[in-house]
C-alpha cells in the first residue's frame, strides 16, 4: 500500500492500463498538452505519445461518437469529458448510440470504452458547472456507472472499467481529487464492478452513500459514534449495476436506513434505493427510510447558500438522529 | 461523347451493377407490399430511386472498408453482401433476422462485411465513422470509413464536429451525401443556407465534388477515385450524389409536398431503365439476358419473404440477452 491522492490514483490507473494494453488510448479536451483541466492526465502525453493521448476539439458529442467508433474498431478508448455537465451535449451519443449499439445490433459488437467525467458541486462554480447527474446515467440500461469515494477504489474501479468490455460511465468528484488514501501497489489489484463496500461496520443505522457523500457519511458516523450511535456506512461505488444484496444485508442487520445523495431529490437515486429497501425489507424496518438529498434547485453561486443545497455531515447526522428517535 | 461502359468496367461487373440495382428495387417494393399486409411494422424507409448511389459507391470501395449509413439502408446492406432473406427476416422482427429481430429496418449491422450499422438518429453515424477511421489508422489497417447520410443530416452538429475532426486528425473518411433534396417534407433550400451541399466542406478544407446520383457509373467512378485519394493521402474526402426517392420519406408519408411534374422529371431519370438501355445499346447485354437477371432477383426476394414468414419469433427471454457482454 502507498498513500496517494484520488487524482494520482486515477492517473496511475490509466498509466498502468496503457502500459498493459496498447489498444488503450486517452482522448478529450485539453487532456494531452495541458494535461487535463483537473490534471488527472498528467504525464500521459510524455510517456505514451501523440497517437495515444489525444487532444480533441470542444465537440463533446463527437468525443463520445469517435470513442464509440474507435471501440467498435477494436480499441479501448478512455474519453474524458471535462465535466459531467458537458455530458449533456453528448447525451445523443451516450444514450442513443453507446448504450444501444450492442443490443440493437443483436449482440454482434461490443464497446469496451470508458468515459471519465468530473462532477459534483461545492466549488462555487454556479448552476451550469455544479451538477450531480449520476441518476441520468443510472436510468439508462446498456452501460455501467461507477463513482468512487476513495483513492483506492478510484484506481481499482478505473482499471476494471478500462478492462471491461461494456461502456462505462466513470464519475469523479471534483472535491475528492486532493483527498488522500491507501492505494494497493499491485497493478493487478482491481475493484470489481457491481460491488458495494461496507466502509464502516455498525449496528443501529445503515447509511447508504456514494462518492463524496460517503466521505461525509463517514465523518457523520464518527461523530455519532461519540454519542453512542453506531452507523454502518455502505459505499455504493457502483451505481449501475447496483449491489442490492450488500444494501439489503446491511439493513436487515440494522433495521434502519438513511440514504444520502448529492443529486436532486426528485427521481434521484435515493428514491430508487429507498423503494428497493421498502420492497424487500418493509417488515423488518424499525423506522421509515430517510433521504438526505441535494435540494431541487439550480445551484446558486454564493458559498453561503450553495452549502444549503448540498448534503453536509451535519444534515446526515441529523437524519440519523431522526431515524433513531422516531421524529421526522 | 461519353466513354463506353466496357472501357470503364468489365462486362461482368456491369451486369452485377444491374443485378444489384434491380434486387434493391425489387426488395424495397416487396417491403412496401409486406408493410401494407402488416408483416413489416414500425418505420419503413424505402430506397427506390436511389439505387445507383449504393451500387456505384459500394463498388468503388474495398471490401475491408467500413460502411456506415442512416435508416434507409436495406439496399446498402444487400449490395454489400447481406443475405436478403436475413434482412427481410429482420424487418419482419424474426429471430433469424440479421440482428435477431432487435434492430429492425433502421438498424442493420453486419460486422463480417464491415457494414457497421444503420443509425436512426440523424447524423449519429458521423462521429462513429471518424472513430472507426481512427481505429483503422491506429491499428495500421489499410481501410477507410465510408459514411453515408442524407441532405437533412448536414445541419446537425455532428456533421460539423466530424468534418472538422476528420480533417484535423487527418483521418481516412469518405463522406457520401445522398442528396435526395428532401429531409422528410422540407426541401434542401428551406433548411440549408447553402443548398449546394458539397460546397459546405470548404470551411474544413476538405475536397469535395458533386456527382449525378442517378448514374451508377458516374457514382462508381467518383467514389473509386475519392476512395483511392482517401487511402493514398489518409485525408477525408466528400461526395455529394444528387438523387431522388420515388416514395415518401417513410411508408407513413404520401409525399404530397412534391409536385407531380417534379416527380415525373425524376422518374424519367430512373437509374434502372436508363442503365439497362445503355447496356443493350452498347452490346453488353440483350434484353433477354437482363430478363434472366431480373427473374433471378425476383426469385431471391420471393425466397426472402418466404423465409421471413416461416421464421420463428424471438423468445421472450431474448429481451435480456445481448445488452451487456
Amino acid at each position: 500500500m502507498s498513500e496517494m491522492t484520488y487524482r494520482d490514483a486515477l492517473n496511475l490507473a490509466m498509466k498502468e492500463e496503457m502500459r498493459r494494453d496498447a489498444s488503450v488510448f486517452v482522448l478529450g479536451e485539453d487532456v494531452a498538452l495541458y494535461e487535463g483541466s483537473f490534471k488527472v492526465t498528467r504525464g500521459l502525453l510524455a510517456e505514451f505519445g501523440e497517437e495515444r493521448v489525444k487532444d480533441t476539439p470542444i465537440s463533446e458529442n463527437a468525443i463520445i461518437g469517435v470513442s464509440v467508433g474507435a471501440a467498435m474498431g477494436g480499441l479501448r478508448p478512455v474519453a474524458e469529458l471535462m465535466t459531467v455537465n458537458f455530458a449533456l451535449l453528448a447525451m445523443d451519443q451516450i444514450i442513443n448510440h453507446m448504450a444501444k449499439i450492442r443490443s440493437m445490433f443483436g449482440g454482434q459488437t461490443f464497446l469496451p470504452m470508458t468515459i471519465r467525467m468530473p462532477g459534483g458541486g461545492g466549488s462555487q462554480l454556479g448552476a451550469q458547472h455544479s451538477q450531480s447527474l449520476e441518476t441520468y446515467f443510472m436510468h439508462c440500461p446498456g452501460m455501467y456507472v461507477l463513482y468512487p469515494a476513495t483513492p483506492g477504489d478510484a484506481k481499482g474501479l478505473l482499471k476494471s472499467a478500462i478492462r471491461n468490455n461494456n461502456p462505462v460511465i466513470f464519475l469523479e468528484h471534483e472535491l475528492l481529487y486532493n483527498s488522500k488514501g491507501e492505494v494497493p501497489e499491485d497493478p493487478e489489484h482491481l475493484v470489481p464492478i457491481g460491488m458495494a463496500d461496507v466502509k464502516r461496520p455498525g449496528e443501529h443505522v445503515t447509511i447508504v452513500a456514494y462518492a463524496r457523500m460517503t466521505v461525509l457519511a463517514l465523518q457523520a458516523a464518527e461523530e455519532l459514534a461519540g454519542e453512542g450511535i453506531s452507523c454502518e456506512v455502505v459505499d455504493l461505488r457502483s451505481l449501475a449495476p447496483l449491489d442490492e444484496d450488500t444494501i439489503l444485508t446491511s439493513i436487515r442487520k440494522t433495521g434502519r436506513a438513511v440514504v444520502v445523495e448529492e443529486c436532486w431529490r426528485t427521481c434521484g437515486l435515493g428514491a430508487e434505493i429507498t423503494s428497493r429497501i421498502y420492497e424487500h425489507c418493509f417488515d423488518i424496518l424499525k423506522a421509515p427510510v430517510i433521504r438526505v438529498s441535494g435540494l431541487d434547485v439550480p445551484m446558486p453561486y454564493s458559498r453561503k447558500i450553495e452549502k444549503v443545497c448540498i448534503p453536509q455531515p451535519e444534515t446526515i447526522r441529523q437524519a440519523v438522529m431522526d431515524v433513531m428517535s422516531g421524529v421526522y | 461523347m461519353e466513354a463506353r461502359l466496357r472501357n470503364i468496367v468489365p462486362d461482368q461487373e456491369l451486369l452485377t451493377f444491374y443485378e444489384q440495382m434491380f434486387i434493391s428495387r425489387e426488395f424495397e417494393e416487396r417491403c412496401a407490399e409486406q408493410y401494407t399486409k402488416g408483416q413489416i411494422t414500425g418505420f419503413l424507409h424505402l430506397y427506390s430511386g436511389q439505387e445507383a448511389v449504393a451500387v456505384g459507391a459500394t463498388a468503388g470501395l474495398h471490401g475491408d472498408d467500413y460502411i456506415l449509413s442512416a435508416y434507409r439502408e436495406h439496399a446498402q446492406a444487400i449490395v454489400r453482401g447481406a443475405e436478403p432473406r436475413r434482412v427481410m427476416a429482420e424487418l419482419f422482427g424474426k429471430a433469424t433476422g440479421i440482428c435477431k429481430g432487435k434492430g429492425g429496418s433502421m438498424h442493420l449491422f453486419i460486422p463480417g462485411l464491415n457494414f457497421m450499422g444503420g443509425y436512426a438518429i440523424v447524423g449519429g453515424q458521423f462521429p462513429i465513422s471518424v472513430g472507426l477511421a481512427f481505429a483503422a489508422r491506429y491499428r495500421g489497417e489499410d481501410r477507410i470509413a465510408a459514411c453515408f447520410f442524407g441532405d437533412g443530416a448536414v445541419n446537425q452538429g455532428t456533421f460539423h464536429e466530424s468534418l472538422n475532426w476528420a480533417q484535423l486528425w487527418q483521418l481516412p473518411v469518405l463522406f457520401v451525401c445522398e442528396n435526395n433534396f428532401y429531409g422528410i417534407g422540407t426541401e434542401v433550400h428551406r433548411s440549408s443556407a447553402l443548398a449546394s451541399i458539397h460546397k459546405r466542406t470548404c470551411g474544413y478544407d476538405i475536397p469535395s465534388e458533386k456527382v449525378d446520383g442517378m448514374d451508377v457509373i458516374a457514382v462508381y467512378r467518383a467514389v473509386k477515385y475519392a476512395a483511392e485519394k482517401v487511402r493514398e493521402t489518409g485525408h477525408p474526402y466528400f461526395i455529394e450524389a444528387t438523387t431522388y426517392r420515388f416514395r415518401g420519406h417513410s411508408m407513413a408519408d404520401p409525399a404530397t409536398y412534391r409536385s407531380a411534374a417534379e416527380h415525373e422529371m425524376w422518374k424519367a431519370r430512373d437509374p434502372l431503365p436508363s442503365y439497362a438501355k445503355r447496356l443493350i445499346e452498347e452490346g453488353i447485354a440483350t434484353r433477354e439476358a437482363l430478363e434472366v437477371i431480373e427473374a433471378r432477383c425476383r426469385a431471391t426476394v420471393d425466397d426472402a419473404v418466404k423465409f421471413a414468414e416461416e421464421s420463428p419469433w424471438p423468445e421472450d427471454s431474448a429481451v435480456w440477452e445481448d445488452i451487456y457482454v
